[in-house]
This record gives C-alpha cells, structure tokens and sequence, in this order.
C-alpha cells in the first residue's frame, strides 16, 4: 500500500502541493515528492490532470463476517438517560433503516439496540420510543460511580458476544474518555467528535465526517476493514425524533464483577452549579465574545439573557481571558449548542466558535464590525455598538 | 517517581487559510511547535520530579524535524529525550499511534506515570491517551486538572468533566491526560538551553521496539479519510436596517413573529 509519482508523465506543475491538506507534497527537481505523513486521501491523485499520482492499494481483509446492527452508548447520570443517547438512536433509526432496505444485506435483519450501563436507571423504555429495538440493560451498584474500567469491561464483553457493526457514542466527557480504550481494546478504528453520519449502504460503511484543522476543512473518514465501526459525535448534532406507540424489547443483563476491577476510584465529586440555566439544554443562549472588553461587561450579557430566559455562553476569548468559567464556552473545544434562538453580541465568529453553534435554528448577530465573519451565517445581524444596542433590547424587552 | 510524557510537534497555527479561489489549503510559513496541551503535560511531569525525584523521559512519535520539539522539551527541564521514527509508522492513525507508543513505553519499561496532553490542537481527537493506556493495560484518568498527591503506589488527581470536579485515585503505574487549568508552563532556562543543545537523542525504529508490522502506519491504521471538503455556509442572513431604536423593534418583532421568544 502507497503512492507513488509516476515522473515519466509528472508535470511539476505543483497542483498535488497546492491540494494536499496535510502538506506533504512537494516539488523536488522538478517532479512532485511525497514527504512523511501522507494518508492517501487521494486529494493529489484527483488535483492532478496528467495522471501522475498513483496509490496503490492493498486489498484490505475484508471486514469481518456476521457483524450485524447498529448499537448506541445511552450514557446516563444518576440514573438520567442523557439527550445525547436519544439523538443517536434518531439518527441511527434513519441509518439502521436504510441498511435493512439494501439488497446486499441478504435479507438480514438490522437491528438498532441501545446500550446502557449503571445503578437505578431510570426510563429506559423511552430508548424504544426513540428508535431501538433492543436495550441491552446493564443495571448494578456497582455501576452508580461511573467507573470507566467497569463500563469498560462490561461494553467490550456485550460488543464481542453480540457482534454489532457499528457503534454510536455522545462526545461527552464520559464518551470520549471511555470509548477509545473500548475501541484499543477491540483493535478497531474509532472516529474523533463527528458532525455528520451517512450510510454507503452497498459496502455497510459508516461514512464519519468530522471537521479537521480546527474546523477550516470537514473530513471524511471511514474503517473498511476492523468491525465495529465506532464514531463519538458530539451532543446535538442530531434533532430527536420520538415515535408513539414502538414496540421494543428490554433485556437485563447481569454485571460480571468478578470479570473486571477498577484501577481508579472516585473519592468526591463537586458539582459546577455557576451556571442557572445549562447551556446545553437551554432553548435560547445569549453570547459574549472579545467586544465585551472587560469582565464586568458580561453583567450586560447576563441581563439579557435574564429578561429572555436565556443561558449565557460566551466565546474563547473571555474564557481564555477568566472572565467567565469554561464551562460556559462554545465552539470546538467547548460546547456544541444548538438552541431556537442564539444571540451573539461582540462575537467575531471565527471558525472555531462556530463550530459550536452554527447548527442553531436562528442565530441573531450584534457587532460593531459589519465585515465581521459571524454575519455570514446570521439570520439577523445589527451592525452597531453593542454597549447600547444591548441595554435598549433590555430595556424594550422589559417593557 | 520516573515520568514519561509524551508530545507531539504540532503546526503553530489551526488557522489554515482556504484560497478562496481555487478552494485549496495554504500553509506557507507556519511553523512547528510543541502541541499546547503536551506543553502542559512536561511542565506537570517537570514539578512532579521536583517534588518527588526521579526523572523525566519524552517521547515523540514524528518524523526527523520532530526532534526540534523533543530538543525544547530538554531546555524546558526533561531529562531525556527519544524520537519514534520510521517510515513505516507513517500515515498511523489514533490506533496505530497508541500502538506504537505503548511499544516505546513498555520497552522504555521502569515508569510510574506516563502523561500526555487532553488532546492534539491539529487532530483535536483525544483518543491517543486513552488508547495508549488501554494498551499498556494500567489506570487512565483523563482531563486531570491537578496532582494532588503521589504515594504509596497510589495518585490523587482533581479531574474537570462537564458535570463539575472529581477528586479520583488511581493505582501506579497510570496514564493521565491534563488540560490546560493545570499549571503555567515555564520559559526554557538557561541551562537548560544548553543541555538541550548537548543532548543526544536517539531514534527508535521498528525493530528497536519490535513493533508487529501490521499494527503501525498506514497498515496498522483501521481509519482512513476519503473526503476532504469546505464546510458549507448556506444561511442568507438579512442585516437590519435603520437607527438603532428602529432596527431592535424590527428585530423584536421577527423573533416574536417567529415565536422564538
């Protein structure tokens, strides 16, 4: 398996350098060279127009046989099935169908089933109303502390004994934490924080799409050959979708304590009760960024996001600045929102704030700067000083 | 206490501008740096040797310009230094990575803590730390915010979740990964300038680490991208017009009108 560059019909026209997203190519002598790092995405083989790029590839193993079904991680805490759970089993509704709609699957029955682990879980029969068929049940005390080297043993035991192709897992602090030592240990690929999940349902490949480089370019990944095929996708990417009246299965399974230690144990925990209104659940978020200046600026922020019932969330400056905690960030290394209404004021947008919130249903803009970037994806955007666009919005709002 | 950390050298920006034109990436003239997140796991590594002994061993995974990061490292109070290099752990994806870490840390053999950034600024994955420690089969604790205490086979770590703080303990030898609430990182002193012009650092290769061909680089790497695409922004917006009394009514009035508020 490689890439080569056949120099006979190689132009060094540089076109394969200007493409390559990881940089490696490069002209040497006047012929395109392939330096370290290459991943054969092919970007260089299709830029260039004298068929100078070739890649071999290995016949990989085909992925191995009797993999069937996809299975969702319904993370829970104190008992509370998250909503990143549901979403999932929306989305992997809508997936799980269309496999079962393809001729190649021989007729075999693709199952969707739901995953969940821990003590006193409460509900479980709403991961039916959302789409599974089956929830595979793992009810103990043991699991009440979320030890992730329980939760570990106890989901690779389930995915090895059951075979699913695919698994679905929120990128929560949990998920992300947890799933890559499932996926080290089944030796299996594991795809980063997606944004996006599409069937190519003749090969039963999950086709992940995640952004990369800071969100600038999407990628698209797949794992042809290692099964399952495991993504983490971030929290409210998917809408919910609940049916009335499904008919599933609940199935009780008994958690082996003898199968599996835990190396770490949880001596306290401190719940982050600063913020009234989570942002994650929070129909209407109002935003602060850099334009705020200083911190007691965000006193503005916070009433308006009072008078409309709102959360606060804020952009990485502020937070980079202590301003306010992370917790109340957004973007691609905070949180990923997704509420009716977001309202950003001093916000410049960059690529990496939004990354967390684009997906928001109306998104209302308030800057000074008319060529600022987070104008591009407004529904409404007021170009004007924030300091009294803000407090007469308050005041109107109040009246 | 003998401490491992490893880092990766990480292009200094993630701001990778499109041209707009021809829809292509350009990456003139940026430089190389230690990834931030690593930068945090070696000063914690540095303060723990301060605090209890030992010493502090680096590790890279990259290609020859790497051993530029792993020469920073030294300035900025490691010990040693090794780079993981070979052709053929090229193109290795979070899998394979953690593979051949884990084959460098076993064969590097006496630690008591090997400590890795969250995650990577240019991969932004956080897989390899977990994945590492899976392999070596010893304790994980991710998102560690502070090192309470090391004793008697045990640590005692703060850990940042969504939910708030944890205070956990975990058995020895175990992999943490660190955010950035750790601690500041320190300026590279001195003398440690000059032992990191000094250093030797050596280069281990597929058969120093006896590394199973199929597991490393491109081979080894269950994941591979197909698509490499510009995001799209399809939203037609509308920039409200007027004083700014006029343009707020207006605004008032769509968001009512839309039972949005």
């Amino acid at each position: 398996m490689g890439i080569k560059i056949n120099i006979e019909t190689c132009t060094g026209c540089a076109s394969c350098v200007a493409v390559c997203p990881f940089g490696v190519m490069e002209i040497k002598d006047d012929k395109a060279y392939v330096n370290v790092g290459c991943t054969l995405c092919g970007a260089c083989k299709e830029a260039c127009a004298f068929e100078a790029v070739i890649i071999e590839e290995e016949a990989k193993a085909p992925a191995a046989e009797g993999h069937r079904g996809i299975w969702v991680f319904a993370e829970q805490r104190e008992g509370e099935i998250k909503s990143v759970g549901y979403e999932l089993l929306s989305r992997g509704r809508e997936l799980a169908d269309s496999l079962q709609a393809e001729p190649s699957g021989r007729g075999l029955k693709t199952e969707l089933c739901a995953v969940c682990l821990g003590n006193n879980i409460k509900n479980a029969e709403q991961l039916i109303a959302y789409g599974a068929d089956k929830v595979f049940l793992v009810d103990d005390p043991a699991l009440g502390s979320q030890s992730e080297d329980l939760y570990a043993g106890a989901l690779v035991k389930l995915i090895q004994e059951h075979k699913p192709e695919i698994v679905l897992v929120g990128a929560t602090s949990l998920g992300r934490s947890l799933i890559p030592r499932v996926a080290a240990t089944l030796q299996t690929g594991l795809t980063a924080d997606c944004t996006d999940l599409a069937i190519d349902t003749e090969k039963r490949l999950l086709l992940q799409t995640r952004p990369a480089f800071g969100g600038n370019i999407m990628a698209t990944i797949i794992c042809e050959a290692k099964r399952p095929q495991m993504a983490t996708v971030r929290p409210r990417v998917f809408a919910k979708k609940p049916f009335s009246g499904r008919q599933g299965q609940i199935i009780k399974v008994d958690f082996d304590k003898a199968a599996v230690t835990s190396k770490t144990r949880l001596l306290s925990f401190v719940a982050d009760l600063k913020e009234k209104i989570k942002i994650e659940d929070a129909d209407i978020i109002v935003s602060g960024g850099r334009g705020l200046e200083k911190p007691e600026n965000f006193k503005l922020i916070e009433e308006l996001a009072r008078v409309m019932g709102a959360a606060v969330g804020s952009s990485r400056p502020p937070v980079d600045e202590g301003w306010i905690p992370y917790s109340h960030q957004v973007g691609q290394t905070g949180k990923t929102v997704r509420p009716k209404l977001y309202i950003a004021c001093g916000i410049s947008g960059s690529v990496q704030h939004l990354a967390g919130m684009q997906t928001s249903e109306c998104i209302v803009a308030i800057n000074n700067d008319p060529n600022a970037p987070i104008f591009e994806i407004a529904t409404y955007g007021i170009v004007g000083d924030l300091f009294k666009v803000v407090p007469m919005m308050i005041d109107k709002l109040k009246g | 206490m003998n401490i491992i950390v490893c880092l990766k050298q990480v292009p200094g920006t993630t701001k990778v501008n499109i041209n707009p034109e021809t829809n292509t990436l350009m990456r003139q003239g940026i430089e190389n740096i230690i990834n931030p997140f690593d930068a945090y796991a070696l000063e914690e590594g540095v303060r723990l040797k301060e605090r209890y002994g030992g010493k502090v061993t680096v590790i890279s995974m990259g290609p020859p310009q790497a051993e530029a990061a792993l020469r920073e490292a030294i300035s900025l109070g490691a010990d040693e230094a090794i780079l993981i290099g070979d052709r053929a752990f090229a193109g290795a994806d979070t899998l394979a990575t953690s593979y051949t870490l884990s084959r460098a840390i076993k064969k590097i053999k006496d630690f008591d803590l090997v400590i890795c950034g969250r995650q990577t600024i240019d991969g932004d994955t956080a897989q390899v730390g977990p994945e590492t420690a899976e392999m070596l089969r010893i304790a994980f604790v991710s998102y560690v915010s502070k090192v309470e205490e090391v004793k008697e086979g045990l640590i005692q770590v703060h850990r940042l979740i969504e939910e708030g703080h944890e205070t956990i303990e975990a058995t020895l030898p175990a992999l943490i990964t660190v955010v950035k609430e750790i601690n500041v990182p320190r300026l590279p002193s001195l003398r440690g300038k000059a032992k990191a012009k000094s250093a030797v650092i050596p280069t281990w290769t597929a058969q120093e680490l006896e590394t199973d061909p199929a597991r490393v680089g491109l081979t080894g790497s269950p994941t591979r991208v197909v698509k490499i695409f510009s995001p799209q922004r399809t939203r037609t917006g509308e920039v409200l017009q007027g004083s700014p009394e006029e343009q707020i009514d207006s605004l008032i009035k769509k968001l009512r009108g839309s039972q949005l508020i």
